[in-house]
């Protein structure tokens, strides 16, 4: 029962940060219906904005944090706005294929930077609680915290606000918005601004709990990202922060009661499973067909 | 030229082509200030282009000129904010907003918040449903209702020129004598109107004035009253 406890904590902890960039996969495609498949390299660069900044500035978390979400918020709207926009009247397929290329792109400028993996320094205290057998962390409770402020403030701005609402309505129709008023780019390049630095809390948060980062970090977790928010419901906001904390619950989980090497295994089918089930994820539907 | 003899919009020369396709081929009218005009044709003669082509959204030659100002090089969020709204062709209601969403949604280049208190009235004023389904998914309503929202939404943009395409488009009979009621009394109220209508009957009746457009031509022009009679009208468009 200890066991499940802690390993539920972990998951929590795996899942917020799956659900953070799953986040930024989900809000771009809601409003371009394109995958931003560059976005887990993103993530990678908010890792390293975390390492340079902590490592050459030696400023505290907080500081450490907003600085990488600004810095990869302001490089995901250059990319929309250098690589994605001119594309945007081409084939989805041609846009796929250019935002792989911005992510490969990514991986090697960082790769002549840094060719070997760096240890980015600690700055939270190392504090641990235990509570009834279960140990918790200093870091850990940071990190679901944050992840939950930061995907209730996202909730918030994309319910209740007007920018929210102009993303909404780019997600049901791009080409009604510029009549009433609303500069279409100025959104789309605030959806970008939102989703990247997402990525980019994750990337942080991530290197703080697992410490020894290289350019190629953000592949496979991109990918799971990515799978989260397919799982989600691509598109759906909530669908994303749910399909993160599956993911990661399943992932823990299966490393839990079986041999480490079933996890990815063990994990993908199920979800591939559930997909067959749901193709549209948990909360997508159908996108509605316009004539 | 001058602003002194009413002209609202003037459309001059304009041009559209999509690839090699030339949709409207240079055709020249004016909107005054106060007027409806009605563009009537049949599908596929370029209406729904020019409409486009005044919003901003589609690159055109020739010259379109409101109060005084060319708007060729304007973006379409900021020729809203100079005051033409435009009611697409299809409505353009965004089903997944609540009707209270589209219209707020349609505020976004405004800041005058009193103004935009006394808009919302009236808008209810006019259109007193909308008020009750403020909370309601704009996809849930009926094709009227939609209608009814897209034009509100126009309204609550701060339009005094509102571009209309086919707002008749999949209406009942009844229904469409609703919504040009409705027009009708905005009209008195000083929004200046452009038309675009296939149900040339209708649109004649209610119009100052109008002009016929056939595959990218003006071919006719007058007082609706007088086109509404027209031989050449009554065979092509009003069934002989
Ligand atoms: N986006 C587009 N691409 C290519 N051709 C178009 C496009 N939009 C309209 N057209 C063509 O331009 C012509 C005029 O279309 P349109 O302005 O929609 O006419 P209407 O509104 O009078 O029915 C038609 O031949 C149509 O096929
Ligand atoms: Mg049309």
């Amino acid at each position: 029962m200890i066991y499940i406890l802690q390993q539920s904590l972990n998951a929590l902890q795996l899942g917020s940060i799956y659900a953070l960039i799953a986040l930024g996969y989900t809000m771009v495609y809601g409003i371009l219906t394109m995958i931003n498949f560059a976005h887990g390299d993103l993530f990678m660069v908010g890792a390293f904005f975390c390492f340079i900044v902590a490592t050459f500035f030696k400023l505290p978390f907080i500081p450490t944090l907003l600085i990488s979400m600004i810095g990869v918020g302001l490089l995901g709207v250059t990319i929309e706005r250098v690589a994605y926009r001119p594309l945007r009247q081409a084939p989805r397929v041609s846009a796929v294929i250019t935002a792989l290329g911005v992510g490969i792109l990514l991986e090697s400028v960082m790769l002549v930077i840094y060719p070997y993996p760096q240890s980015v320094p600690t700055l939270l205290p190392n504090i641990t609680w235990t509570i009834g057998g279960v140990t918790i962390s200093l870091l850990q409770i940071i990190i679901i915290l944050l992840s939950l402020g930061l995907m209730l403030l996202l909730d918030f701005i994309v319910r209740r606000t007007m920018v929210g609402m102009a993303m909404r309505a780019i997600s049901w129709d791009k080409s009604v918005v510029p009549l009433l008023g609303v500069p279409l780019n100025l959104v789309i390049s605030a959806t970008f601004a939102l989703g990247t630095s997402l990525g980019a809390a994750a990337g942080v948060m991530y290197s703080q709990a697992f410490p020894v980062i290289d350019p190629y970090m953000g592949v496979l977790i991109g990918w799971k990202a990515f799978i989260s928010a397919v799982v989600g419901g691509i598109g759906n906001i909530r669908g994303a922060m749910i399909g993160g904390f599956i993911l990661g619950g399943v992932e823990i989980m299966v490393a839990a009661f079986m041999p480490s090497t079933y996890r990815d295994f063990v994990a993908f089918t199920l979800l591939l499973i559930l997909l067959i089930f749901r193709p549209y994820g948990i909360l997508g539907q159908p996108r509605p067909q316009k004539v | 030229m001058s602003a002194s003899n009413g002209v609202l919009l003037t459309v001059n020369e304009l041009t559209i082509s999509y690839g090699n396709i030339r949709a409207v081929k240079g055709i020249s009218f004016e909107v005054h200030e106060g007027e409806i005009v009605t563009l009537i044709g049949a599908n596929g003669a370029g209406k729904s282009s020019t409409l486009r082509a005044i919003s901003g959204l589609v690159p055109y030659k020739g010259e379109v000129i409101y109060r005084g100002q060319n708007l060729h090089d304007i973006p379409a969020d900021q020729i809203v904010a100079l005051g033409i709204a435009q009611v697409p062709e299809g409505r353009g209601i965004f089903g997944n907003l609540t009707v209270g969403e589209n219209l707020k949604l349609a505020t976004w280049q405004r800041k005058d918040k009193a103004e935009i208190a006394r808009d919302y009235e009236r808008v209810f004023g006019i259109f007193p449903r909308l008020k009750e389904r403020i909370n309601q998914l704009g996809g849930t309503l009926s094709g009227g209702e939609q209608q009814m929202l897209a034009v509100a939404r126009a309204l609550m943009s701060r339009g005094r020129m509102l571009l209309l395409d086919e707002p008749s488009m999949g209406l009942a009979p009844v229904l469409v004598r609703e919504i040009f009621k409705v027009l009708q009394e905005i009209n008195q109220s000083g929004v200046t109107i452009l038309l675009v209508e296939q149900n040339a009957n209708m649109a004649l009746r209610v119009a100052h004035r109008g002009y016929v457009l056939e595959t990218g031509l003006i071919t006719l022009s007058g007082p609706g009253k007088e086109l509404l009679v027209d031989q050449r009208v009554k065979e092509a468009y009003l069934g002989g």
